[in-house]
């Protein structure tokens, strides 16, 4: 690996879905879709909206993260800030048609400390994050 | 490792110029002070700062030979971050696998 710190500053996932791309973005930007596979949240596809995406509480987070829409390029591009835990990060889809679906790429990047005290205890917090979030999925799958 | 030392780390990284210092030496390997300083594009003070908050963060290690300093990048230190988006690697995938189901299941 040439290029560690480049390599470790971005999440990117993609997948190709065999659905079109307007019921994709229905997926991503109806608050109550979103709910069903991401976090209950109070989203509106608006620039420079400010929306919570909320999750059960765990030790050490209390189950919140802060975002603001950045890009609402409908059916192409969705992008807003991720903060959480004192960490800052922005999220950013971008649909493309493919053979018989869309291309979905999801890139989270960016990670900087913010300027909340919340960073306290990164290290362990992490871990509670996910863990919370795991629950959540748990109870979700139910 | 402590919080602080994680905190350095986000802190440190944080900065374009100190980001491509630490890349530069990544790269390159071991550099002087005066080779990183022709490469970052900012004056040799500014440049040893940055390194200090480098060398604080424990992203780099330092040597004296001579009149030179010479500095090398710990790519161990990244440890926390990569934790970190390793975890949320996980997290977004296990959300796509969801988020696959819900458009099957829609109209």
């Amino acid at each position: 690996m040439s290029d560690p710190a480049a390599s470790t500053r971005a999440v990117v996932i993609e997948r190709v879905f065999p659905h079109q791309p307007e019921k994709v973005w229905r997926a991503l930007t109806e608050s109550p879709l979103v709910a069903q596979w991401l976090m209950k949240n109070d989203f509106e596809p608006v620039t420079r909206k400010k929306f919570q995406f909320r999750a059960d509480p765990a030790p050490n987070w209390d189950g919140i993260i802060d975002c603001e829409v950045l890009v609402v390029e409908p059916l192409k591009q969705l992008s807003y800030t991720w903060r959480s835990m004192g960490l800052d990060s922005v999220v950013l889809w971008t649909l493309t048609p493919a053979d018989g679906g869309t291309h979905v790429r999801m890139e989270q990047s960016g990670f900087r400390p913010g300027q909340t005290a919340a960073y306290q205890g990164a290290s362990y917090g992490w871990q509670h994050f996910f863990g919370g979030l795991e629950r959540v999925l748990g109870g979700l799958a139910a | 490792m402590k919080p602080a030392t994680a905190n350095n780390l986000f802190r440190a990284l944080a900065d374009p110029t100190r980001r491509a210092i630490y890349e530069q030496l990544t790269r390159q390997g071991e550099q002087t002070v005066h080779a990183l300083t022709r490469h970052a594009g900012v004056s040799q003070p500014a440049v040893s700062k940055h390194l200090v908050v480098l060398k604080r963060a424990r992203l780099v290690r330092h040597r004296r030979q001579g009149r030179e300093t010479h500095y090398r990048a710990q790519p161990d230190a990244l440890g926390p971050m990569a934790d970190w988006l390793r975890l949320y690697s996980a997290f977004w995938r296990d959300q796509f696998d969801r988020l696959e189901s819900l458009l099957d299941r829609m109209e």
